[in-house]
């Protein structure tokens, strides 16, 4: 089984990169965890190039399809999903009847370095992951103050955090085994 | 074949009647944009009815949710997906009669339909016709029925807020299925 982590900042120190990880390390050793970073790479949609898409359009698409659950992290861009994230999932939500995130089992996670741990970016990426078909967790876990929400080790320092990050893993998981039993 | 002699006012017609796919069809409507009805279709379904010498009438189908037809190939998809039947995770939809009552041509079903893993029971209602000979010897019957749920009872609760008010979708649902059941000769 792989699940493919998306940390919706670019940034190379991206606390929601960190949060993947932290997610990544609950993960079953017989899971396969790849960390999708390129979606600066991804050109802004555009209908007219649906047919020949930039190779980076392809390789996400790709990865997406080869991915049995997608895990992704958010930062919060004026109360909103970041826009090359947002685009990404546009790319990856057409046509509708063969988009590579329809049925998807996917769950959304974030952090910001305010008090609301990107709670409204979670629940709009959910609304946009579920419209273009994935399976999308009814869950969200904001972790706020994301400078001193880890600990040396990457883990998440709050032990209620950490439980949550794992039953999250778990559901998603059970979403991923579930599809595959059927 | 002897053809079943009936009471066409209360009785049903005694044996199994088996589905003939071809010559029937299960189909929904739904307001759409408030103001109009918008209609889909689905492939493949299956129905059985039995009678026994006593009268009493089970009556079950079966739709198979992955074929659910409407004209664009995007918008049947969504109508697959987990917003609507999710037919990747609920194959089938199913009905079951609890009770069967004949007057005339009007056939009243109570019974229990699972949409989704999700079990209530409707009333359907129609017709009934009376068993006639057809091609190559065989018995049908033709029978119709109509029933209305409200699909957020079932889990199908995908919607859209219009900007003048209202919602894209209605929670009502008018089902109906038209079959042609022959009498099964084994």
């Amino acid at each position: 089984m792989r699940v493919l982590g998306i940390a919706g900042s670019l940034r190379r120190d991206s606390h929601n990169g960190r949060l993947l990880r932290a997610a990544a390390a609950l993960l079953p050793p017989e899971v396969e965890f790849v960390e999708f970073a390129a979606l600066k790479s991804i050109p802004p949609f555009d209908e007219d190039d649906e047919d020949a898409p930039a190779a980076a359009v392809e390789q996400w698409r790709a990865a997406l399809l080869e991915a049995d659950a997608l895990l992704f992290a958010t930062p919060e861009y004026n109360h909103s999903i970041p826009g090359s994230l947002k685009n990404a999932v546009d790319w990856a939500s057409r046509p509708f009847a063969t988009a590579a995130l329809r049925n998807k089992p996917a769950a959304v996670i974030g952090t910001s370095t305010g008090m609301f741990g990107a709670v409204w970016a979670q629940a709009e990426l959910r609304k946009s992951l579920a419209a273009a078909g994935a399976r999308v967790l009814d869950r969200e876990l904001p972790i706020a103050d994301a400078e001193s929400a880890f600990d040396a080790d990457g883990a998440l320092r709050e032990h209620d955090q950490e439980l949550e990050l794992g039953e999250i893993v778990a559901e998603l998981l059970a979403e991923a085994r579930a599809r595959t039993a059927a | 074949m002897s053809v079943p002699v009936a009471d066409t006012q209360t009785k049903l017609p005694v044996g199994t009647w088996k589905l003939d796919p071809t010559h029937s069809s299960a189909s929904f409507a739904v307001k759409h944009m408030v103001v109009a009805t918008f209609r889909g279709r689905f492939e493949h379904l299956d129905a059985t009815l039995t009678v026994g010498e006593n009268g009493a009438g089970q009556f079950t189908g079966t739709v198979d949710a992955s074929s659910i037809r409407v004209k664009d190939e995007n918008l049947q998809a969504h109508l697959g997906s987990p917003d609507f039947f999710d037919t990747e995770r609920y194959p089938e939809l199913k009905f079951s009669s609890k009770e069967i009552r004949r007057n005339g041509d009007e056939l009243v079903v109570d019974g229990e339909l699972t949409i989704k893993d999700q079990t209530h029971p409707v009333q359907a209602r129609g017709t009934i016709t009376d068993p006639h000979e057809t091609l190559g010897g065989v018995v049908k019957i033709g029978v119709t029925l109509e029933t209305v749920i409200d699909r957020t009872r079932f889990g199908l609760n995908w919607n859209a807020p219009l900007p003048k008010g209202g919602f894209a979708l209605a929670d009502d649902v008018k089902l109906t299925v038209e079959l042609e059941l022959a009498q099964d000769s084994e």
